[in-house]
């Protein structure tokens, strides 16, 4: 099982902050991680149907799209930052 | 090395307290600079700024940043805050304090910690209008990733 964790509008369009999941074998990327999740559902889709807008956490340390989940026990999933 | 101080929270911060934190008892300083970022009123429109983050992470990310500046800038003391929550126009939402023997380093140590923070740092801002309606979330500007750019150009 993989810990999952949404902010801002990927959190409101999934409706929910957080979740566990456990992800199929061909799951190696992040990329790959966010075209399995586009399958769960119709608002899987619509937080993440521009991934390229998605920024990505493992573990609390960013990472990019082809970046290996394997080991991860938090994955984050968040729009660009806007603090400041 | 010195240790940065970091806060997030959802409570104010006092400007004068968190200097004196940094230069009560010292001799060695010679430049304190100090930058705040409110809540703008957007022209009257805006009501409140919601800001959220990622609890963990929005620490350690903005340390890791203040860890870079001291050491890129040889800063004697640096502080950075951030709240979180429901914030009114007018209000603090992001403090940097940077102490250094000289001026340079001070201005460029908090200019450099605001540049990665507002790219780095899990933070987002959704916006409230004035009669209460739920707006949008903020974008994220090219504008800021520009600024953050401009600190590998001049290694």
């Amino acid at each position: 099982m993989t810990k999952l964790v949404y902010f801002a509008w990927v959190r409101e369009r999934i409706g929910k902050g957080e979740e566990e999941i456990s992800l199929p074998a061909e799951v190696i990327t992040v990329g790959d991680l966010l075209n399995h999740l586009k399958t769960l559902g119709e608002e899987y889709e619509t937080a993440l149907q521009f991934p390229e807008a998605i920024r990505v956490a493992i573990d609390m340390e960013h990472a990019d799209h082809d970046e290996p989940i394997a080991g991860a026990r938090e994955i984050g999933l968040f729009p660009p930052m806007t603090g400041g | 090395m010195t240790s940065p101080f970091v806060k997030v929270q959802r409570e104010d911060f006092d400007l004068q307290a968190e200097i004196d934190r940094l230069t009560n008892g010292r001799r060695d300083i010679g430049a304190v600079v100090t930058f705040s970022g409110l809540c703008r009123d957007e022209g009257g429109t805006l009501g409140a700024l919601e800001l959220e983050h990622y609890p963990g992470m929005a620490e350690a990310e903005i340390t890791r940043i203040a860890k870079l500046a001291i050491e890129r800038f040889e800063l004697r003391g640096l502080t950075a805050m951030h709240r979180y929550g429901k914030i009114a126009p007018g209000e603090n939402i992001v403090l940097v304090v940077a102490a250094a023997s000289h001026r340079q380093a001070a201005f460029d140590g908090a200019n450099f910690v605001m540049d990665f923070l507002k790219t780095s740092a899990p933070f987002w801002k959704k916006e409230h209008a004035k009669d209460g309606q739920e707006g949008d979330w903020v974008s994220a500007k090219d504008a800021d990733d520009a600024a953050r750019a401009k600190w590998a150009d001049e290694k």
